[in-house]
């Protein structure tokens, strides 16, 4: 094997020009192969994570509606068609019962990876005589920032201080600016039961969507309870956040019905996102596919000439007892050669053209955290690049190869 | 040693060619070499001494009859154990050198004796190295093939047939393309290596001269041997 492979090198070395041509066409498709991957699921990650970071994987709450049974249908059930629906929906906070009980099952299941509380309160904030609408979601500050990236929309504050004050609120950066308020300053809080309070701004955020800037606060959920006034075990969303996000929907059931709540999963609630990634995804491979077969075609069409030009070189090879599976390894070696050196300097190639990418300013409203382009450098597209590139000079090499170990040597010699 | 030191046995050989219409190129044709032989093949253009050859050198496969080498009946044998023959067993001279250009000339003679892989690529060095001094080529070992003159070039491609110590060395008109004076020392080379080395000759030639100093002169008409010619 040693000298079939010392045989392949010195011819390649005598072809050295169109060796390099051929190798070249697979190091361009495998840097374009990595960094479009790169690049592409680099976006996808950017762009799912705007949603998927910040969105539970199952979410438990309690929705306000009205009652599935009316009393007619007690009255009569099954009679007719009943047009009256008169009961409204009950007199109901819409908090979660037993809220304190159900995180403390779900933390123990072992599906589960964390479990953080919520209280979402629709508030007034008081800005000389005009009144703005807002939401103030009291969160689990340090588990905000552990699971759902709190850190990367908070443009501006600590989460350490918002965890620590009572009295402290992030506002969202729209609201913010409606307010004129900056960090540190006081803004007046008023209930939807009239209950007025005094909050210390702690940190402005952003969360790329200028409609939820406008109107969505967080707070310590100890802050928000306080403000409503209500008991430290008052709730009114539970969000689960599991090991294995595929098994949201059938949790959420699972968890509807075991705890009589609304469970509503991630794949339901963004269904668009998986569509998007998948077929950029599959853009992304056809294209670097593409380009690895034009080169496959490159080297086939150079070992065919090589070939051409070595029938002599084959005939005297088999004459002295070179048999014709020696000469098949020998243009199959010649193949992978060019293959292996091309892919390895694609791979280098393509690492380097994804630092450029990363290194492209990339600003935008949406993602605080984001200065540049982002670029995913996952070693599995380093795999398959240079598995694809392999798999695609042995096929190119492969025919060329068959077709010089089939050379009858007695039809060269005695032709001369 | 095989018996009677036959080294090369060929019973009852015929072939055809079918294209476009059949035409018999051998028929039964029946020879034997013996160890240490120099033995030459003559006859008219078309009389299918070329194609007895290759059919000898168990290349060309498409025949009835058998060819025994070395006491090894090669007839159905598959391609790779004919490679081994060919590679430890025979050495090849035609009328062209086939020397690879892209190599030296050291490296050219030492590819078959590394296919062989009985020895070291040290010792198929040192082996080549012999081989191209008994040639008076030595000083040219470094250089590229395509440096040399046409007689060199068949001294090297001898060399190379040499340097496995095969049985035998079949050449197809080894001195075609050379002038008489190179001829005359391919021929010395020849019978050096019959007489000394014990090796087998079976050349094919249309050189009469060259065929007359030959041990033994095969000559053939139409598909057949007319002469075995006088041990």
């Amino acid at each position: 094997m040693k000298l079939l492979l010392s045989i392949a090198t010195t011819l390649l070395r005598a072809k050295l020009r169109q060796s390099i041509v051929a190798a070249v066409g697979v190091t361009f498709s495998i840097t374009m192969f990595v960094a479009l991957l790169g690049f592409m699921n680099g976006l996808n990650g950017l762009l799912d994570g705007l949603i998927l970071n910040r969105t539970p994987h199952v979410r438990l709450y309690n929705e306000m509606k009205a009652s599935p049974v009316q009393p007619i249908d007690l009255a009569q059930p099954d009679l007719a068609h009943h047009f009256i629906r008169s009961v409204k929906p009950k007199d109901e906070l819409p908090r979660l019962r037993n809220a304190i009980a159900i995180m403390d099952v779900l933390a123990s299941d072992p599906r589960v990876l964390a479990v953080s509380p919520r209280l979402v309160a629709q508030v007034f904030f008081n800005v000389g005589t005009v009144d703005l609408n807002a939401q103030v979601s009291g969160i689990d500050v340090m588990k905000e920032v552990q699971y759902y990236r709190f850190n990367d929309y908070l443009v501006q504050g600590d989460p350490r201080d918002l965890a620590a004050g009572n009295n402290t609120i992030v506002l969202g950066k729209g609201l913010a600016d409606m307010m004129g308020a900056s960090l540190g300053s006081a803004v007046q809080v008023t209930t939807a039961t009239g209950d007025r309070s005094m909050l210390r701004v702690a940190g402005i955020f952003q969360s790329g969507l200028a409609d939820i800037d406008k109107v969505q606060c967080y707070a310590n959920i100890k802050t928000v309870q306080k403000l409503l006034a209500r008991p430290g075990s008052y709730l009114t969303d539970i969000n689960v956040k599991l090991k294995d996000l595929t098994q949201a929907p059938a949790m959420a059931k699972e968890l509807a019905v075991r705890f009589g709540v609304d469970a509503l999963d991630i794949q339901t609630a963004n269904a668009q996102f998986e569509t998007g990634s998948d077929v950029r995804n599959i853009i992304s491979y056809a294209v670097g596919i593409v380009l690895l077969i034009v080169a496959g075609f490159g080297i086939y069409n150079i070992l065919n000439m090589m070939i051409y030009e070595k029938l002599d070189a084959i005939a005297i090879l088999k004459a002295t007892g070179f048999s014709g599976s020696d000469v098949r390894r020998i243009f199959l070696a010649l193949s992978l050669i060019i293959g292996i050196t091309g892919g390895a300097a694609g791979l280098l190639f393509g690492f380097v053209l994804q630092r450029l990418i990363d290194s492209i300013p990339f600003v935008t409203a949406a993602l605080p955290s984001i200065t540049t382009f982002p670029v995913d450098y996952n070693p599995k597209y380093y795999v398959i690049a240079v598995s694809f590139a392999l798999l695609t000079t042995w096929i190119a090499g492969w025919f060329p190869a068959r077709k010089a170990s089939q050379v009858d040597p007695v039809e060269i010699i005695r032709g001369k | 040693m095989s018996t009677n030191d036959l080294v090369l046995d060929v019973r009852k050989v015929s072939k055809s060619f079918h294209d476009p219409v059949t035409v018999p190129v051998l028929k039964e044709v029946s020879l034997d070499v013996k160890r240490g032989e120099f033995v030459s093949i003559t006859g008219k253009s078309g009389c299918g001494k070329s194609t007895l050859l290759y059919i000898l050198s168990t290349m060309d496969t498409d025949y009835t009859g058998d060819v025994v080498i070395d006491g090894e009946s090669t007839h159905g044998l598959d391609g790779h154990r004919l490679a081994e023959i060919r590679n430890a067993k025979i050495g090849f001279v035609f009328q062209f050198h086939y020397l690879l250009p892209e190599f030296s000339v050291l490296k050219n003679v030492m590819l078959p004796g590394l296919k062989l892989g009985r020895h070291s690529a040290e010792e198929v060095e040192h082996r080549a190295m012999e081989r191209l001094r008994e040639l008076g080529m030595e000083a040219h070992a470094l250089k590229g093939a395509n440096q040399l003159s046409g007689g060199e070039k068949q001294r090297v491609a001898i060399a190379r047939a040499l340097v496995n110590d095969p049985l035998i060395i079949m050449g197809d008109e080894p001195t075609g393309n050379l002038d008489s004076r190179n001829s005359a020392i391919v021929f010395d080379i020849f019978k050096h290596i019959a007489s000394v080395h014990r090796q087998s000759l079976l050349v094919v030639t249309h050189d009469t001269d060259f065929a007359a100093r030959t041990d033994r002169n095969i000559t053939m008409d139409d598909g057949r041997i007319m002469d075995h010619g006088h041990r």
